[in-house]
């Protein structure tokens, strides 16, 4: 039971202090900028929700905005089975396991430009392993100027890079599961899927919705590795939402557009972690009307 | 029982493949950072032909190597530092305390973390220039506090609601000063979680690239900008390039193997 | 439900290091038994190895004759109850209990009829349709019972410390519900614990076990009057039996400065056997004034305890519990007069009692 106390906030201040400056000042620049409009050397403008308009009628949003909710959706339904799958394929307990679970941690701890130029590497004509592997299948393998290539080149890259944290968070939850609860579906003549099922995905309810909600919010906000990978190509097909926002905001200093696409960007991102989290949280705890009399 | 031990070698079967597809990029990189960069343009071979170290021997002779390498371990460690400072108390207000407003507090603060880093390039941009911190390792790691702190306060919640009350109020009852119970008695107790959430917060910052180079300038380069001063004459310096990754993996590594026992105690403890 | 037999069982962890050894127990269909004995005993090692968890180093499991060593939990029929309860989170009570039965393929008629009659047995119909997970601790417990129970092709039913996590005020309606359960439904249960109470209410046979070895299985009336070993004696009663160290001369086993003779029919030659003897607090008399062939006592303390009233004693060389009826006058710092009588005496040669016949009183 908590105490009830408001002399608690004494011990938010510090962090609400430290995150005050960086989140409000930069908030309300940001909202700012998004209902002015600046035209060269004059006084902004108020221009009311002009830019939100601009922003959403705006092909290259359009565009980047379907592709981006494509790739995330692709990201969860690939990282998150396959991150299980390994956790439950892992050895316990042994030596290998240690090594596994450092060898697991890599792709997590190497900084994001770094993964781009890794995979860059690994996969340019004159450089790279991949375009000779798939010679030898006799495919011509063209991140380049190959669209088909250069998006599903970005997936196994990412794939490559976040799947160990999956893994990671999947197997610390398996982990936690007493002997008992398998003892007992063993006695209770469960077949291994329905063991899965009824057993082993319950339990490990709190990691996934962690790993789901962390995979989702860092998928949507992609851009280094994407960048240094293919820069966006060929034409726009690995052009993402966090690509138009830098360009917009960096490059060609839009600032009514940026700050308004940031706030979209956002408030997307916030209401669809908020229903993944109401969703994954209720899963299977609701008292069942539907018992047959 | 042959179908079990069947299906048993299938798997470990599968396992070992997805390892190799895990280190595969990692040791082409590898391979090329012991080659020169004619070698590496000429042949395609595993097994470096002319085996050279001069691509290390370029990046740890450079200063500006050694100073990037610096400043970057600066901001990274000053994140750290002040995430967890700040974070310890917070988390044990939620832990032990509801006050009004603190679910929407909680709430406020995980949503920092959901906020896409190029939102902020612009008003950081601006914020720390007019503060005058532009280009120094103290506005990355200020910066990059927005983004741990939340996941910090998450991490060390879950460990301290384990903790019962019961040994607090033992603590009182038994004389403890406030600062005296939480230093020396409550710290120790949490020791995995507060390793998790500084793995993770490390992980944050060393990672993050795209507040690191917008905030800074010339005078303090994050190490991994410091790549792009490999394009030299004939374009990319290759070989330098791929030296600089192999080094840059290597503290990762080295935190990962210190911390895996903690990792393991603390993921299973705590509400990761 | 099926007669479960254990023959010359032994089990090593550690190679070298058995963890029970020389078992041989057998549980009649229908019965309810009660396995009792201190943490570390073996008695959990003895649970898994009937279910199946464990396979034996050494020996035969039977069930109903047949050996089932090679049988896994699932083919032997037997279920566990554990001692935290163990439900399925993502279902309500109805589908916890017809688990067991879908996964067979039992046809759901079938599958209604039986589980709403064991939910009206354990008292359950009431939240047959909530989900599991948010009841107590002591009906999720109850649900694991129903789960074992539920299926009507069961070998029998094993109980590892259930009441362990149940708050104390619960208790009693579970081991009620156990009772009802195994009565009803004429179920084989073994219930494992380290409290006799719990044991020697429950069951109609109860084995108590020390050490890796199983040293006396009876009613429990039989153990409390004829404990077969000191630990035995010692382990059940409240408090247990006194023991005391003893040495042998010729036919006299003295113990501090009492001695009785071993009964006549005495065969067996005991020179060099380690001797004890042991009496209850319950059966020790004793006396305010003098008498006749008692020995003097000092009374160290004296505390009720329940309806009773415990006396430690010293005397004859002896330290030792009487106990008396709470109305007894007798407090601290007295004098009393203490008799040991034979017939309740018992005489322990190497950890095991002698056979007894008529014995003379001892003095």
């Amino acid at each position: 039971m908590k105490i009830r106390d408001n002399k608690a906030w004494f011990f938010v201040l510090p962090a609400l202090i430290v995150m005050a400056v960086n989140a409000f000042i930069p908030f309300i620049t940001v909202i700012n900028f998004s209902i002015i409009d600046v035209f060269m050397n004059l006084p902004a403008v108020s221009v009311g929700m002009e830019n939100f308009y601009t922003v959403i009628n705006d092909d290259l949003f359009r565009g980047a905005f379907v592709r981006q909710v494509g790739f995330s959706l692709l990201i969860l339904l690939i990282q998150v089975p396959l991150g299980i799958a390994i956790a439950l394929a892992l050895p316990k307990k042994s030596i290998w396991a240690t090594l596994s679970l450092i060898g697991l941690g890599l792709p997590l701890l190497i900084p994001f430009n770094i993964v781009g130029i890794i995979w860059r590497v690994f996969t340019r004509a004159d450089l790279g392993a991949v375009p000779a592997l798939f010679s030898v299948f006799g495919y011509q393998y063209d991140v380049a100027q190959n669209a088909v290539d250069a998006y599903w080149t970005v997936v196994v890259m990412d794939v490559w890079h976040w799947t160990p944290l999956i893994v990671l968070l999947a197997y610390a939850g398996l982990s936690a599961i007493p002997d008992a609860y398998y003892q007992a579906a063993e006695i209770d003549g469960a077949s291994r899927w329905r063991t899965f099922l009824f057993v082993t995905l319950p339990r490990l309810r709190s990691v996934l919705t962690i790993g789901i909600l962390l995979r989702f919010m860092d998928s949507f906000r992609i851009y280094t590795e994407v960048f240094l990978l293919t820069g966006g190509g060929p034409g726009s097909t690995t052009t993402f939402l966090s690509d138009v926002l830098v360009r917009k905001a960096v490059i060609s200093f839009d600032i009514g557009y940026s700050a308004a696409l940031s706030l979209i960007y956002f408030f997307v991102i916030l209401v669809v972690s908020y229903v993944f989290f109401l969703v994954l949280t209720s899963v299977g705890t609701n008292d069942d009307e539907a018992v047959p009399e | 029982m042959e179908n079990l031990d069947r299906r048993k070698l299938i798997v470990r079967g599968l396992l070992i493949l997805y390892f190799i597809f895990l280190f595969a990029p990692i040791i082409w990189m590898l391979s090329m950072s012991f080659k020169t960069n004619s070698e590496i343009l000429s042949s395609k071979l595993l097994i470096p032909q002319n085996f050279t170290t001069a691509n290390y021997a370029e990046i740890i002779e450079d200063p500006q190597w050694r100073e990037s390498f610096a400043v970057t371990l600066t901001y990274v460690i000053t994140n750290m530092i002040v995430t967890l400072a700040v974070a310890l108390p917070a988390a044990y207000a939620f832990s032990r305390y509801s006050f009004r407003g603190d679910n929407h507090l909680f709430f406020w603060m995980l949503t920092n973390r959901m906020a896409p880093a190029a939102v902020f390039l612009l008003p950081y941009f601006e914020l720390y220039s007019a503060i005058g911190l532009f280009d120094t390792p103290w506005a990355v790691s200020l910066a990059h506090t927005l983004f741990s702190i939340p996941l910090a306060v998450w991490i060390l919640e879950g460990f301290m609601s384990g903790i019962p009350k019961a040994i607090d109020e033992t603590a009182y009852i038994d004389g403890y000063s406030f600062p005296g119970f939480f230093a020396k008695i409550f710290l120790p107790l949490i020791g995995p979680g507060i390793g998790v959430a500084a793995f993770f917060s490390f992980l944050f910052s060393w990672v993050e690239l795209l507040m690191a180079r917008t905030l800074t300038g010339t005078v303090s380069k994050p190490i991994a900008v410091q790549l792009s001063r490999s394009l030299g004459a004939e374009g990319w310096d290759w070989g330098v390039i791929a030296a600089s990754g192999v080094l840059m993996i290597i503290p990762g590594a080295i935190l990962i193997y210190f911390v895996r026992n903690y990792l393991a105690k603390g993921f299973a403890l705590g509400r990761v | 439900m099926a007669t479960i037999e254990l023959v010359n069982i032994a089990h090593a962890y550690v190679p070298g290091q058995y963890a029970v050894q020389d078992i041989n127990l057998k549980w009649e269909e229908g019965v309810s038994s009660a396995l009792l004995g201190p943490s570390g005993c073996g008695k959990t090692t003895l649970l898994k190895i009937i279910s199946g968890l464990l396979k034996p180093t050494e020996g035969d499991v039977l069930l109903d004759g047949q050996r089932v060593n090679e049988l896994s939990p699932k083919e032997r029929n037997i279920a566990q109850v554990f001692q935290f309860p163990v439900v399925y989170e993502t279902l309500n009570v109805f589908n916890n209990l017809a688990f067991p039965l879908r996964n067979r393929g039992i046809p759901e008629d079938k599958v209604k009829s039986r589980v709403n009659a064991i939910a009206e047995i354990l008292e359950l119909t009431h939240v047959l349709k909530k989900n599991a997970a948010r009841l107590g601790a002591a009906e999720k417990q109850l649900i694991s019972l129903g789960r074992g129970v539920v299926r009507e092709d069961m070998a029998g039913i094993l109980l590892d410390e259930p009441l362990t996590v149940i708050d104390p005020y619960q208790k009693l309606h579970i081991r009620r519900k156990l009772k009802q359960l195994q009565r009803e439904l004429e179920l084989t249960m073994i219930y494992v614990t380290h409290d006799q109470h719990e044991a020697l209410t429950f069951a109609e046979q109860v084995t108590v076990m020390n050490t890796g070895e199983a040293l006396q299985t009876g009613s429990p009336a039989d153990l409390h009057t004829h404990p077969q070993a000191p630990f035995v004696g010692y382990f059940i009663g409240s408090p247990g039996m006194n023991i005391f160290d003893a040495s042998l001369s010729g036919h006299t086993v003295t113990a501090g400065e009492l001695s009785i003779d071993l009964p006549a029919s005495t065969k067996a030659d005991y020179s060099g056997a380690k001797m004890e003897i042991g009496i209850r607090p319950e059966f020790i008399v004793v006396h305010r004034d003098e008498q006749a062939d008692a020995f003097i006592c000092d009374v160290k303390n004296a505390y009720l305890t329940g309806n009773a009233r415990i006396l430690d004693l010293v005397g004859a060389g002896l330290q030792f519990k009487a106990r008396v009826g709470d109305m007894s006058p007798i407090r601290q710092g007295e004098r009393v007069w203490v008799r040991f009588p034979a017939a309740n005496t018992v005489i322990y040669a190497n950890e095991r009692a002698i056979p007894t016949a008529d014995k003379e009183a001892i003095a």
